[in-house]
């Protein structure tokens, strides 16, 4: 494990602890916005760097807005002193337990010990002419989904006239 | 560099973080930040597993990838309208509040 991966890795995480523990909710999404930018280093660091800008631009840049924009939206008109969370011990068990399967079947299994090959090449060029040829009908596919979603998601927020 | 388990367990904590949040915390914006984080811990082992793979230079891990960044956004976009619309009807966001389908 070298130095710079375990600086990542330790933002990463410690960030993603704090989106999920602070009570007060914006406080929540500039944590995650830290956790994004930890995985596109953690991208980085992988030589998968389109998809690390990709990740900047569409999570830390698009996704986070959105979230911060729904927690001003919906500003809770709740008494401050109830609980933000349900049973938390029962959640927390669960994702314990998840977690020491997962890790148990990593560090048993034979691939985690594997070292990385030298860096491959892969530029945005190459990446394009592939999303062009071999994956042109997922492309255009997801192009679909992102436009019935965009029309949907404006459909359902948009405020019904009054008298209907 | 470090190796592939390392990029495993750091994947494997951020979903077990995500899931922990989905499934206890009641405002149900956490929850989409919960299953979001999820996703992305998904995406960090698509690009783990190509990085390490015997072939990384057919790129498919860094597709997979990418296609699901894009259907994570469409995903997030539709749940916050969704959210956005349940709280102009039940004044709540907590998802224990929310109780009848009938408006």
């Amino acid at each position: 494990m070298t130095l710079p991966f375990a600086i990542i890795a330790g933002l990463t995480v410690g960030s993603a602890i704090a989106a999920m523990s602070l009570r007060n909710m914006v406080h929540c999404a500039l944590s995650l916005v830290l956790t994004f930018a930890g995985l596109a280093g953690l991208y980085l660091q992988l030589n998968a760097e389109f998809v690390g800008f990709t990740q900047i631009l569409v999570y830390v840049g698009a996704v986070s807005i959105l979230i911060v924009f729904a927690i001003l939206l919906t500003r809770s008109t709740e008494p401050k002193d109830e609980p933000s969370t349900v049973t938390p011990w029962a959640g927390i068990s669960v994702a314990v337990g998840a977690f020491l399967t997962m890790a148990l079947a990593v560090l048993a299994s034979p691939v985690g010990k594997r070292l990385a090959a030298p860096a491959p090449e892969v530029s945005v060029k190459t990446l394009g002419q592939k999303l062009m040829t071999d994956y042109v009908l997922p492309l255009e596919v997801m192009a679909l989904l992102l436009t019935a979603a965009m029309l949907g998601a404006v459909i359902i927020a948009m405020r019904e006239k009054e008298g209907k | 560099m470090s190796p592939l388990w390392c990029y495993l367990t750091v994947s494997a904590l951020l979903f077990c973080i995500g899931l922990a949040g989905a499934l206890t915390r009641r405002n149900a914006i956490m929850v989409l930040i919960g299953i979001e984080l999820m996703l992305n811990a998904a995406n960090l082992n698509f690009i783990a597993f190509w990085r390490f793979s015997e072939h990384p230079e057919t790129q498919t891990g860094l597709m997979f990838a990418l296609f699901s960044i894009a259907i994570a956004a469409a995903e997030a976009a539709v749940g916050l309208a969704l959210i956005i619309t349940i709280y102009r009807h039940f004044r709540t966001a907590n998802v224990d509040k929310v109780e009848d389908m009938k408006g």
